[in-house]
């Protein structure tokens, strides 16, 4: 593929940096993306890539736009309050960036579909919001060996790693076995969420997730990244493979995906 | 930017070019002439265009060429004629020469080397 002038002139920023040149800006044009959510942590995530030219991104979310997801999701507009989030989402980041190809999946991501679903994609970045869909979404890279770029947030507390066994990494079952018992976690809802949080643990999702594709600098497999807003401090936790992890350790019990149940509709 | 206003800016950005020599004739500054000792296996006139889209542009040819190639690239945006030759060198390409052509262009030769 070569450039178009229009190209140069849209990526010149980050092509002049060192490390991506034509040949970076090529993989990420090359690349496929999924992101479960297009909520607080997906929607600048699922912004930042389509903006370095992402060339793919898969955007899956069921829920439809309300009043209550302006103060974060930055994908959508007053005026999408109603649509699908993944139709208010293809269409930002189209206009954003024509060049990106947005893949939209309105439907539940269960057991059922989604290995099915991410293994087409080189990376997943998890902006899920609740236990249940965490497990899934590790379970399943896991079985498909596709590298999971993790963000949680909740209140003014966000955390992110990456996820990448099949390079010898921790899974995400490493850190949590199992999910908490229902109603022991507090959801958004009951929670609450500064909006900025969700926007600095979903850029840095976007930040692996390029560093990620194109082969720069560290990744951040191995490492917890802690972030606390209000005393603006980061923390850093080393995190090993688990010999005796369910899935990824040396006598996996867990052969097949797992639905758990959601406790509430966070 | 208008035509008189780049014109000084030529001038006065070649003064500083860390060039030597002692040939005279471009605009009054002392500058080696190319002297065109390699034949390049690709040329690249970039005339008309700036910065950073000089450097992009003839780092996108390098990387579509051999290894041990050369490369001659045409500018004539003055701070091309500094800015061009550092970042290639900076990104690890062998800078042979940087030389005008004439009064506005300047012609910077580079060999391709397989960066890492």
């Amino acid at each position: 593929m070569r450039f178009s002038e229009g190209q140069i002139h849209r990526y010149s920023r980050q092509m002049i940096l060192p490390g991506v040149g034509g040949k970076g800006q090529r993989k990420l044009a090359d690349a496929r993306v999924f992101i479960l959510g297009a909520g607080g942590l997906g929607s600048p995530a699922a912004m930042y890539l389509a903006a370095a030219g992402v060339g793919t991104i898969g955007l899956a979310d069921f829920d439809r736009v309300e009043l209550h997801n302006l103060q974060r999701q930055i994908l959508h507009r007053t005026d999408d309050i109603g649509l699908l989030k993944v139709d208010s989402g293809k269409r930002t980041l189209e206009s954003l960036n024509p060049e990106a190809e947005i893949r939209t999946y309105a439907e539940r991501i269960t057991s059922t579909n989604i290995r099915q679903v991410i293994k087409d994609y080189h990376l997943v970045l998890d902006g899920s919001d609740n236990f249940p869909a965490r497990f899934l979404v590790n379970d399943a890279c896991f079985f498909e060996k596709k590298t999971l770029i993790s963000g949680a947030i909740l209140r003014f507390q966000g955390q992110i790693s990456t996820f990448k066994p099949q390079s010898g990494g921790p899974c995400y079952r490493c850190l949590i076995p199992e999910p908490p018992p229902p109603g022991t976690a507090p959801s958004c809802q009951e929670a609450g969420i500064l909006g900025a949080v969700a926007g600095i643990i979903g850029v840095m999702q976007a930040n692996e997730a390029l560093k990620e594709l194109i082969g720069l600098g560290e990744s951040l497999a191995g490492r917890l990244l802690l972030f606390d807003a209000l005393s603006l401090c980061f923390d850093e936790a080393k995190i090993q493979r688990n010999p005796s992890c369910r899935l990824c350790g040396d006598t996996p019990e867990i052969k097949d995906l797992i639905d758990y149940p959601l406790a509430c509709q966070g | 930017m208008t035509k008189n206003k780049g014109r000084n800016d030529k001038i006065s950005n070649t003064s500083k070019l860390p060039l030597g020599g002692s040939a005279v004739g471009f605009n009054q500054v002392a500058v080696k002439k190319e002297k065109r000792l390699f034949r390049p296996e690709r040329e690249l006139n970039l005339k008309g265009k700036i910065c950073p889209y000089t450097f992009i542009e003839s780092m996108l040819a390098l990387e579509e060429m051999k290894t041990g190639e050369i490369l001659r690239i045409i500018v004539d945006y003055p701070p091309s004629v500094g800015d061009v030759p550092r970042s290639l060198k900076n990104e690890g390409y062998e800078v042979l020469e940087v030389a005008p052509v004439n009064d506005t262009d300047w012609a910077i030769w580079v060999r391709n080397i397989e960066l890492k």
